[in-house]
């Protein structure tokens, strides 16, 4: 569980401005100094550091990267594969296509279920995010975005807000409400503003902050009512394109990964990046926590899927086949986290057998990219939305 | 059709598929193609001519079936995807890029025209090509083409005569050849264009969504970027992270999944039945968040880890009725007050932490928690520049105290006993066709979430209009009487 393994987070006054903030801990010249976020940036960009050439950086990174692999290896004594020897195998999956939501007039790029377990949200490339209720298939609510390619929606905690967002840089935030007349685009409250489109956001545990990730290569912190950004999160070289929150309540950690073929985990209070990843061969499109908190899995356009343990702090899977092809958009686990459903390019979705390693059954039914999947809140289904224009629920 | 940004082509459109398309192009296709491994080819009979190396559908099927041991469906499925990017084309119904598992033929595209080339495909190659066969046999483009055509000639009106003289050449050149090769490359190159400028209503496998920022051909780390990396991130990466033994760590994760294996929906028949399945949800409102009584499986998840407890609302408040029955409430209360603090709204903060201050941490407060001297202090002092996170190490503290003590205390105590006596244990219920079709008509919408915070709301408001009973004037009451154990001393400074 993630109460044993605390990273020393401190909060005081800078060693540079003096200000109180969370501190991050950086080495200058192998000295170890506490810098808030801010200062770490100024120096950054001053390049105090101008003794330095680019070659020398280079290696000087290439060399504590090695030490890392090494530092890493030490403490591996045993593959996942070896330890599910004993377990039994899965037994097979009889899962079908239970409901098939129509009304999106493009591809559906996005979606999120909402606490009940019923109600999901979900975006598309012509703007429009529609509020269903999946288990009766009625459209609750319809808001028409501003912009096209709503690339991440998300559905607040209480179930009484939604928030969006993708090509206009920002998240908007929209309460819903129980009149069916009201015009919801009225009441839209501007959260985040990225210099770059919108990749994915989340509530955090209340409706009062999201978390976004970006095309500008930033994830961020907000405060929802006043817009305020709390904390930013600098440390991808390129696009970040999925993040997710760690699952327990006393966790304050956030994964990301992004199209530097990293997958990050962030500490929420001090924007400091705590482990970073980058065994994956091309752009990471998904990242989604085990449900323990204690590993996470990413999709890539490489066509595999990976699990990371978060404690060994090393990648301990690898989900792939000869005949898979084409690359992996999104992926969940199921409750226990035995299972792994992956949406794949070639509008087909995978499971795949986390500790085995190996695929279990395969959904066919989409006519196009599946572009998102994720399992609804008490594991009972799994919905795919896919670039068909439809979103299915399977159980 | 928009016209190109040349200034920003950096390769984008190939970098969500290079992956996949270097290991079909350089792997797969050569030895589907292989004489004698390949899949059988055969001869197709035109009117007079005969062109050889084609194939029939169900041969590529059963050719990637046996090839990846897969079921035929995903061989269908897979081949579908090959005809998609292009890779092979259809003879017949040359516009549905799908693999018929039939006699339906098929050939092998030329490599001149894979996906995987590196030059973007032009307007202006189509527009050549679109008037070339507009010169061949006037009419004979389909309507989209047609439409195509003419706003082609609209935007590219200044280098039309370059276009058309382009097609007269491609025209005369591709009459000197012999009338097969002829007829293959025109199906080459219709089959090509069906790909990059699909017809309406269909599918495109070219079609990728957004380009992405990052150039893919390019080694782009900043000077910024590398600093950052070498003095911040890799050494704290390194050096601050407290790694475990993967036998134990991995262990933990295969332990997880043993422990939740009968409450996993898709491993473990769900009862009475999954509501996705039968249409009928019981399941959901025998789960309901503020239930009477809960279900046994319900109440066994509350056993397998403290967060677990916390995170069911009706296990907090099984857990908040045993604390108050011990008169130690003021531990969950003090939790729950951080971590509103720290995913509540940021107007209001400071106030909130001072009221928690004053609540829970200050001497003499009316329902102090006993942490110790080290983290008071800490606390007390981040608490004159108060942040959403200043709680934190107190928080921390009192978790731990409550997960090593009170847990355990309460899965002995007999408020545990009595919950899980009373749980209700539901039998598995299976519906016939007739009542599962009866089910499916008699769908009903639930209460809107709005709806349901919209009566909390009021609940809460009423209770506070009407006074109830105060927990902590009981509590100082119940002390003065001597029943409770004295007041700790204050913390020393």
């Amino acid at each position: 569980m993630c109460d044993q393994t605390f990273m020393a987070i401190t909060f005081g006054p800078c060693d540079n401005c003096s200000t109180t903030s969370p501190l991050m801990n950086i080495y200058i010249k192998n000295e170890p100094t506490n810098y808030c976020s801010f200062c770490v940036e100024m120096m950054a960009c001053q390049g105090l550091l101008k003794g330095e050439t680019l070659a020398s950086l280079k290696n000087e990174s290439e060399s504590l990267k090695k030490k890392l692999e090494e530092e890493r290896a030490k403490l591996h004594d045993v593959e996942l594969h070896q330890v599910a020897e004993k377990i039994e195998v899965v037994s097979a999956l009889s899962i079908k296509t239970r409901r098939v939501l129509k009304g999106h007039g493009n591809k559906v790029l996005c979606m999120d279920w909402c606490k009940d377990k019923r109600r999901l949200v979900s975006s598309s490339q012509d703007g429009k995010v529609i509020v269903w209720d999946g288990f009766t298939l009625n459209k609750e609510h319809a808001v028409p975005m501003p912009c096209t390619w709503v690339m991440a929606c998300a559905y607040a905690p209480s179930g009484c807000a939604i928030a969006c967002g993708g090509l206009d840089n920002k998240c908007s935030v929209y309460p819903l409400s129980l009149d069916k007349n009201e015009n919801l685009a009225a009441k839209k409250k501007s959260v985040a503003m990225h210099t770059n489109y919108l990749s994915g956001c989340t509530f955090t545990n209340s409706d009062m902050q999201i978390l976004t990730s970006s095309g500008d290569g930033t994830c961020a912190l907000w405060d929802v009512e006043s817009g305020q950004l709390l904390q930013s999160f600098h440390g991808h070289t390129a696009d970040v394109l999925s993040l997710d929150l760690a699952p327990s309540e006393t966790g304050n950690t956030f994964v990301s990964g992004g199209c530097d073929k990293k997958a990050n985990v962030w500490d929420m209070r001090s924007g400091q990046n705590v482990q970073s990843f980058e065994t994956h061969e091309s752009d990471i499109n998904c990242v989604k926590y085990y449900p323990s908190g204690d590993a996470f899995a990413s999709a890539s356009d490489d066509a595999t899927c990976r699990l990371y343990d978060l404690r060994a702090d090393r990648e301990v899977a690898v989900y792939q086949k000869d005949s898979i092809i084409f690359g992996v958009s999104s992926l969940d686990f199921s409750l226990s986290g035995r299972l792994l459903f992956g949406g794949y390019n070639d509008y087909t979705i995978n499971i795949w057998d986390v500790l085995k390693g190996n695929r279990v059954s395969m959904l066919f039914g989409h006519e196009n990219r599946v572009s998102t999947v994720k399992v609804s809140p008490d594991g009972t289904s799994v919905c795919s939305a896919s670039w068909d224009n439809t979103l299915r629920i399977w159980a | 059709m928009t016209i190109k940004n040349a200034m920003r082509d950096h390769g984008q459109r190939y970098r969500p598929r290079m992956a996949c398309l270097k290991k079909v192009g350089s792997a797969v296709l050569l030895e589907m193609q292989d004489p004698k491994t390949g899949v059988k080819s055969q001869l197709q009979r035109l009117v007079i001519t005969t062109i050889p190396h084609a194939i029939t559908g169900e041969d590529i099927v059963a050719w990637l079936a046996n090839k990846f041991n897969i079921s035929a469906e995903e061989g269908r499925s897979l081949g579908t995807m090959l005809v998609a990017l292009g890779y092979i084309y259809p003879l017949q119904d040359h516009k549905r890029l799908v693999v018929k598992p039939d006699a339906s033929l098929y050939r092998f595209q030329t490599p001149y025209f894979w996906p995987a080339q590196q030059w973007p495909v032009e307007d202006t190659d189509y527009a050549i090509y679109l008037a070339k066969r507009n010169i061949r046999k006037k009419g004979i483009l389909e309507l989209y083409e047609q439409e195509q055509y003419n706003h082609l000639h609209k935007w590219m009106n200044h280098k039309w005569d370059f276009i058309v003289m382009q097609a007269k050449e491609q025209y005369r050149a591709g009459k000197e050849r012999k009338k097969p090769d002829r007829a293959v490359f025109d199906c080459q190159e219709r089959a090509y264009w069906v790909v990059h400028r699909p017809p309406p209503g269909t599918v495109s496998g070219m079609d990728y969504g957004l380009d992405r920022l990052i150039d893919p051909n390019a080694e782009e780390v900043t000077e910024t970027d590398l600093i950052f990396l070498t003095f911040l991130w890799l050494p704290s990466l390194s050096c601050f992270l407290p790694r475990v033994k993967s036998s134990v760590s991995i262990g933990a994760l295969v332990k997880f999944v043993t422990t939740h294996k009968n409450h996993d929906p898709f491993l473990a028949q769900c009862l009475p039945s999954n509501p996705w399945v039968t249409d009928d949800v019981s399941y959901w409102t025998l789960n309901m968040a503020n239930v009477e009584i809960p279900t046994k499986m319900r109440v066994e998840r509350w056993t397998f880890s403290f967060v677990e407890l916390l995170e069911d609302p009706r296990g907090r408040d099984d857990f908040r009725f045993f604390l108050k029955k011990e008169f130690s409430g003021e531990n969950l209360a003090f939790w729950e007050g951080c971590e509103d603090l720290k995913w509540g709204a940021a107007a209001g903060m400071s106030e909130k932490a001072q009221h928690i201050y004053k609540t829970f941490l200050a001497r003499g407060a009316p329902r102090w928690i006993n942490i110790d001297g080290t983290t008071m202090e800490a606390t007390v002092r981040g608490l004159k520049h108060p942040h959403r996170y200043v709680l934190d190490a107190a928080q921390t503290h009192i978790f731990m105290l409550m997960k090593k003590d009170s847990y355990g205390r309460y899965l002995k105590s007999q408020v545990f006993k009595d919950t899980t006596k009373n749980a209700i244990n539901p039998e598995e219920q299976k519906f016939t066709d007739a009542q599962l079709d009866q089910n499916a008509r008699n769908r009903r919408p639930s209460l809107s979430p709005i709806a349901i915070r919209q009566m909390e709301l009021e609940q809460k408001a009423k209770l506070a209009a009407s006074g109830p009973v105060d927990i902590t004037q009981v509590m100082s009451k119940l002390s003065k009487q001597g029943k409770d154990a004295p007041p700790p001393p204050p913390p020393k400074k």
